[in-house]
């Protein structure tokens, strides 16, 4: 059963076996052009394959948009190391649940995505990391697995080519942090999950020091549909710099909250009104995070106009990131989402780089102060100043992450830390104590 | 240590999923699967896991301490996990953390000293477009309302962790 | 080699190989990039942040620790937006950082405090509370004060990768993050203390050293460490006559940054309450103290006597003397005295190494700089780690560094074994089954234990010889001058330089053993631990820091200086001769050298001996000895000088029989680790009293 009632205006490129019954199954894939661009790609070239997701104009869809047919192309492919798959399916950046929908409603689709890939650079195994509070999903795809096994697309002499590839899942164990490719890669090595200096970067010296394809859940699941269809007609559905559709959650103060398959480029106002029936209880946008909590925060001024896509976001400074479309009406207390989107920060820094540890539990500790009412002056410009003394400097891009929507908080909605210094003081609160993981 | 049969499968799955020398590959998944089977991560299973995957015990400690499933001491047999990340906290999931703290008189990471159930606010579960949002032993509930909350944890308190 | 890069540091033009670091670059061009985790030779981190620079073309603030060099790079290290970004890092770290630096040990010496002064971050916005987690202890020598931790890990790497124990982790997350040990609450490892040594800041602190005094207080000397043969350069912290600290202050040893338990810690036998302060005489059949002059008087009475009536003398000598004064000793003995019946502890058959390769060409011995670069290693019957520690972590830094092949032939599982490229289980012979790949290899150094000892030791040689490479060889001793006491003639078959006496005499068990042994003389030695004197009439003199079982044997003890307190050379295991500085003497105590002149003197023998003066000494050694005629501003200057190779057969019988290693292991040093409280204190804790 789906979660939520599809839209009328959505493009259903890579959802499009959502609700059909028992759409997990092998029999329901193949029934509906399941792994088909498989056949094609085991004639095609390494090189056509990756050329064709070039022309697909696919960005990479777990945040960072960097286009999947280059990165695939940095695959040493003629290294004597063997070459790995790596599935990043540890979707945990806030407001981001697209990545279960695929894994549960239409596993196979990953699965013939990690083949293409392993095709296009070689590889024989491949990883699918699940983060940890995922588990039914391992069930599911665990399944589908099997079943690809049983029907000869998975293992030895694929399809009678000759070609073999495993694939495996792996479950995460709780650590945001992990969806950074590097660290998930320490964590797939049995590690705290802590990025790697970079570079090299994991197309060269990824899983198990090998040369590594490493995507998110929807770039695999949006390559079958390159292949069979071609990348044209992918990119065609988007914008020029950015191919085919993308997986949107909307979520918070919205009348339709739910996933969505859009195209790039749709327009934001579109996007709350049609396809998210407007904002709950009649109420007026005041700020919209457009692609999960590590986005810079846009007022509902700076959504006019605007579509969703790379460019169109990085024209407002800030990201189209995984999708996560996190809707705030006018009633929204923008002082407690800084500090509940900080504190989210600070339970995450890994604590490998001194700016991001300190930081992140620094501005934790200003924000729940300011929140509880005991904020002075100083503080709005302090939570602004150290939030940029962190931004560009820390280690991986989680300081980044618990920098920039800080930092477009408390400059685009200043207003309300001032008023915040006039409210009464509220009884003395004790310091909530920090929490040890385990 | 001796495990079920099924856990010993797994294990013996996991340890042949990785290329060879990289069994420390199955560190995490074997705490994971472990954990679900012990009601959690004793100092003889770090022993164990190192053992079988030929690490010294610190360098499970060190991942045993860096990831938030993994924990040393039992939860309830009902583990209520509530998000309140922005989506969750825009719909009410703080309301619901703080209604759940009060019913059950436990706060985050306490157990019921019946230990029927245990608490935990936990971060974004990925389930924003369906917030609030709650996880008990794994599974999802969505859109939870403060009376969905009640009759969940009163079902759970008579031992029947997947009634709704 | 590749073409050098040019890159501009700070408007000046640099060359730099290929691959090289920004921050190495720099530092090579006098450019001082700071940084906390960055540490050379360990792995990189790139955590503290503090290194960033500003780079031509880059968008922001790049990472010098891990940035290579390229061609044509612009970089500026100290631009205001860099000044800035470091200041801003530095207030970060203080946010939890205690301020306790009244306090705190590494006060004055903490390189977070000079970070600070450095950018001006004294000033702190910081007015939340602070995390706070309580001190541990997790060894007798260990403390861990988790909130002055700034987690930049050089203490993990340099026990996983410097020390090879990997005892330490690093566990939870984020600002809780903290260091911690192997066992829950405690550590079992070498102890060796390079974790506290190379904390930049007060979060590891010695349990030997914290509270004891402030740095600034202290005098420093930068001495040989007394204990094993491998002789590592020890700065000994002095302060009212005590010894309070030992550590590796300014790394100019042989031994870089590496120290072990009993260099670092086990200088306290220095002030161990039991030690000789007087000189005592068996008065009415007790030990008494008696005046220096009465003590010597009767020993000189008692040695013209015996050398008057031709009674028979035995000398044993000591293997942490120095070479002055194994000189000065054997010169008496044989020229005051007229006997030959001089020996020492002999711990390992270097004598037939020495005469198995001579006429060899490609054959030599190692220095401790050869075991860091040789292209291979091969061990033979000796567990490194335990028993030559510093040894153990040069051809550790070669793998780490160079990639060498390290080979194993033991009969038990060693440390090295987690690295080597093959290991064989058992005893010399399994070296043949390594021929091939030894074979293969450009060049070899073999290191081998007490074990291999006479023909299987010129076999050994025999084998290395047929390789066809260059082969370099160390002969594992158990002392600080184990080598120096063969060197300087500690043995009847040989006089200084390995010449043979060709005279007879006796050794240590012939000495016990003879029934008519009229003087029984002992420096530093202990033959009595273990053995019986069968002389129920000898008289025994000892020159000993502490009551052993043999100077309760005696008829006259006096109280020596210990080698800390003297000045002198000694020559480690692979013939590195190294200068001693004195910091300090033991009140009532002389060292040995003295004790040896005066009673020479006493004897009427001082035109024979010359002045008890250990450069004049030295200048003796130096023209009799072949092999030490070194260069002296090497030793002179604080460094060390390797003994000439000897090339000729050492005409002289070999006594493998007489070879037996103490195999003293990492908490052990013969008599002095009996006396070092601290070397108990692990045992105890470890419950192996």
């Amino acid at each position: 059963m789906l979660y939520n009632e599809p839209s009328p205006l959505e493009i259903k490129v890579l959802t499009r076996r959502f609700g059909l019954p028992n759409s997990a199954h092998i029999d329901t894939y193949l029934a509906t052009d399941g792994y088909k661009a498989l056949r094609k790609a085991l004639e095609m070239t390494p090189k056509d394959i990756i050329e064709e997701v070039k022309v697909s104009n696919l960005r990479g869809r777990g945040g960072a948009g960097f286009p999947v047919g280059m990165k695939w192309s940095f695959v040493p492919r003629d290294s004597p190391k063997p070459k790995y798959i790596v599935v990043n399916a540890d979707e945990s950046e806030p407001g981001t649940c697209k990545d279960r929908l695929l894994m549960e409603f239409d596993p196979h689709q990953l699965i013939e995505g990690m083949l293409i890939g392993a095709l296009a650079v070689d590889a024989h195994a491949g990883y699918i990391y699940i983060r940890g509070e995922y588990r039914y999903l391992i069930d599911i795809l665990d399944k589908a697995i099997a079943e690809a096994y049983e029907r000869g697309y998975l293992g030895r002499n694929i399809l009678g080519t000759g070609f073999h590839f495993d694939a495996y899942t792996h479950t995460g164990a709780g650590a945001y942090e992990c969806g950074e490719e590097s660290a998930l890669l320490e964590s797939l090595e049995g590690k705290r999950g802590v990025p790697r200096i970079r570079p090299p970067f994991p197309a060269v010296v990824g899983a198990f020091q090998c040369p590594t394809i490493l995507n998110n859940v929807e770039s695999f699941c949006a390559v079958p549909p390159i292949i069979r269809d071609g990348g044209k007609a992918f990119a065609d559905l988007g914008v020029p710099k950015a191919g085919g559709t993308k997986l949107t959650c909307l979520s918070g103060h919205i009348n339709k909250p739910g996933v969505y398959e859009l195209p790039l480029g749709f327009p934001v106002d579109k996007m709350i009104q049609e396809v998210g029936g407007g904002i709950r209880g009649g109420k007026k946008l005041k700020a919209f995070i457009p692609g999960g909590s590590s986005c810079p925060v846009l007022t509902a001024a700076e959504c006019e106009g605007l579509t969703m896509d790379y460019d169109a976001m990085a024209a407002r400074k800030t990201m189209l990131g995984s999708g996560g479309v996190v809707i705030m009406d006018q009633d929204t207390d923008m002082v407690k989402a800084a500090l509940r989107i900080m504190r989210f920060y600070a339970h995450e820094s890994c604590g490998w780089c001194i700016p991001c540890r300190e930081g992140t539990a620094w501005l934790r500790k200003i924000l729940q102060r300011f929140s509880d009412g005991l904020g002075v002056r100083g503080d709005i410009n302090l939570i602004g100043e150290l939030a940029k003394n962190m931004l560009g400097r820390t280690f991986c891009p989680l300081g980044d992450a618990a920098a920039l929507p800080t930092i477009s908080i408390v400059e685009k909605f200043r207003d309300e830390f001032e008023a915040y210094l006039t409210r009464q003081p509220p009884p003395s609160r004790a310091e909530e104590p920090l929490r040890v993981i385990a | 240590m001796t495990f079920s049969t099924e856990l010993e499968a797994k294990f013996a799955r996991l340890l042949a999923s990785y290329p060879p020398g990289r069994q420390r590959s199955a560190m995490i998944p074997m705490l994971m699967f472990a954990q679900d089977e012990l009601g959690c991560v004793s100092a003889e299973l770090v022993n164990e896991v190192a053992r079988r995957i030929g690490v010294t015990p610190v360098q499970v400690e060190e991942v045993l301490t860096y990831y938030s499933m993994l924990h040393r001491k039992p939860l309830g047999k009902a583990h209520v996990q509530v998000c309140t990340n922005i989506s969750c906290l825009l719909t009410g999931g703080a309301e619901l953390w703080e209604q759940a703290c009060s019913r059950l008189g436990i706060g985050h990471k306490e157990v019921l000293p019946d230990g029927s159930i245990s608490l935990e606010e936990v971060e974004c579960i990925g389930a924003c477009s369906w917030a609030p949002a709650i996880q008990v032993n794994y599974q999802f509930h969505h859109f939870v309302t403060p009376e969905k909350l009640d009759r969940l944890l009163a079902s759970l308190r008579n031992e029947n962790p997947h009634a709704v | 080699m590749a073409d050098p890069v040019k890159l501009t540091i700070d408007g000046r033009q640099i060359q730099a190989p290929p691959g090289t670091l920004v921050i190495d670059a720099a530092k090579r061009a006098g450019i001082e990039i700071p940084a906390f985790c960055y540490y050379e030779g360990l792995s990189l981190q790139a955590a503290c942040r503090m290194c960033l620079v500003e780079v031509e073309k880059a968008p922001k603030l790049m990472a010098s620790c891990t940035l290579p060099v390229a061609e044509g790079m612009v970089v500026r290290t100290e631009t205001p937006q860099v000044a800035q970004a470091r200041k801003a890092t530095l207030e970060f770290l203080l946010t939890n950082h205690p301020l306790d630096c009244p306090v705190c040990d590494k006060g004055g010496e903490c390189e977070l405090q000079d970070m600070v002064f450095r950018y001006g971050a004294g000033e702190s916005r910081f007015t939340e509370v602070k995390h706070h987690v309580e001190e541990k202890q997790w060894s007798p020598v260990v403390f861990y004060d988790a909130p002055r931790c700034i987690l930049c890990f050089r203490c993990v790497r340099i026990c996983t990768e410097g020390m090879g124990v990997g005892a330490l982790g690093i566990v939870n997350r984020g600002v809780l993050s903290e260091i911690a040990p192997n066992h829950g609450d405690h550590l079992e490892c070498d102890e060796c203390g390079m974790c506290i040594d190379i904390c930049p800041v007060g979060a590891l602190t010695s349990g030997a050293y914290r509270y004891k005094t402030r740095p600034w207080e202290m005098e420093h000397a930068g001495t040989i460490c007394t204990h094993c043969s491998n002789g590592c350069k020890v700065t000994l912290g002095v302060r009212n006559h005590e010894i309070v600290r030992g550590n590796n202050r300014d790394h100019s040893g042989i031994n870089g940054e590496f120290l072990c338990i009993k260099g670092r810690y086990a200088f306290d036998f220095f002030g161990h309450p039991e030690r000789l302060q007087s000189p005592l005489m068996r008065i009415d059949g007790k030990l008494q103290e008696v005046p220096w002059s009465r003590a010597l008087a009767a020993v000189a009475a008692k040695f013209q006597e015996v050398k008057g009536r031709g009674g028979k003398f035995g000398v044993i000598g000591s293997t942490r003397t120095t070479n002055e004064e194994n000189y000065y000793l054997q010169k008496l003995a044989r020229q005051g005295l007229g006997t030959n019946h001089i020996d020492h502890h002999r711990s390992g058959d270097l004598v037939t190494l020495i005469d198995a390769l001579s006429g060899r060409p490609n054959a030599s011995l190692a220095t401790t700089a050869d075991l860091y670069n040789a292209k291979a290693v091969l061990v033979v019957a000796a567990d490194l780690a335990s028993e030559q520690p510093f040894l153990s972590f040069q051809v550790r830094a070669n793998y780490r560094h160079h990639q060498a092949r390290i080979y194993v032939v033991t009969e038990k599982a060693v440390r090295e074994d987690a690295y080597a490229a093959a290991v064989v289980r058992g005893g010399v012979d399994g070296v043949e089954s390594l021929r091939e790949r030894l074979a293969r290899e450009p060049e070899l150094a073999i290191l081998f234990g007490a074990s291999v000892k006479g023909e299987e030791l010129r076999k050994l040689v025999e084998f290395g010889s047929s390789l066809s490479i260059p082969v370099k060889y160390v002969c594992l001793l158990d002392y600080s001058n184990s080598r120096g006491a063969i060197d300087m003639g500690l043995m009847p078959e040989l006089l200084p330089g390995c010449r043979p006496s060709e005279q007879p005499g006796m050794t240590i068990p012939e000495m016990l053993a003879c029934a008519d042994l009229d003087v029984l003389w002992v420096i530093g030695a202990n033959p009595l631990a273990r053995g019986q004197l069968a002389s129920a009439n000898a008289f025994a003199v000892v020159q000993e820091m502490f009551l052993t079982e043999t100077a309760l044997a005696a008829q006259v003890v006096l109280p020596a200086s210990s080698a800390y307190e003297k000045t002198g050379t000694v020559t480690n295991v692979t013939g590195e001769v190294q200068r001693l500085a004195s910091p300090l003497r033991k009140m009532g105590t002389k060292p040995d050298l003295e004790i040896i002149g005066l009673i020479a003197k006493e004897m009427g023998l001082a035109p024979l001996m010359g002045p008890w003066d250990a450069g004049k000494v030295f200048d003796q050694i130096r023209q009799t000895a072949p092999g030490y005629n070194l260069p002296l501003p090497a030793i002179a200057s604080g460094g060390a000088a390797q003994t000439a190779a000897l090339n000729g057969r050492v005409a002289a019988p070999s006594r493998p029989e007489l070879i037996q290693s103490a195999a003293n292991g990492l908490f052990e040093s013969g008599t002095l680790g009996r006396y070092s409280k601290i070397l108990h204190s692990v045992l105890e804790g470890r419950g192996r009293t």
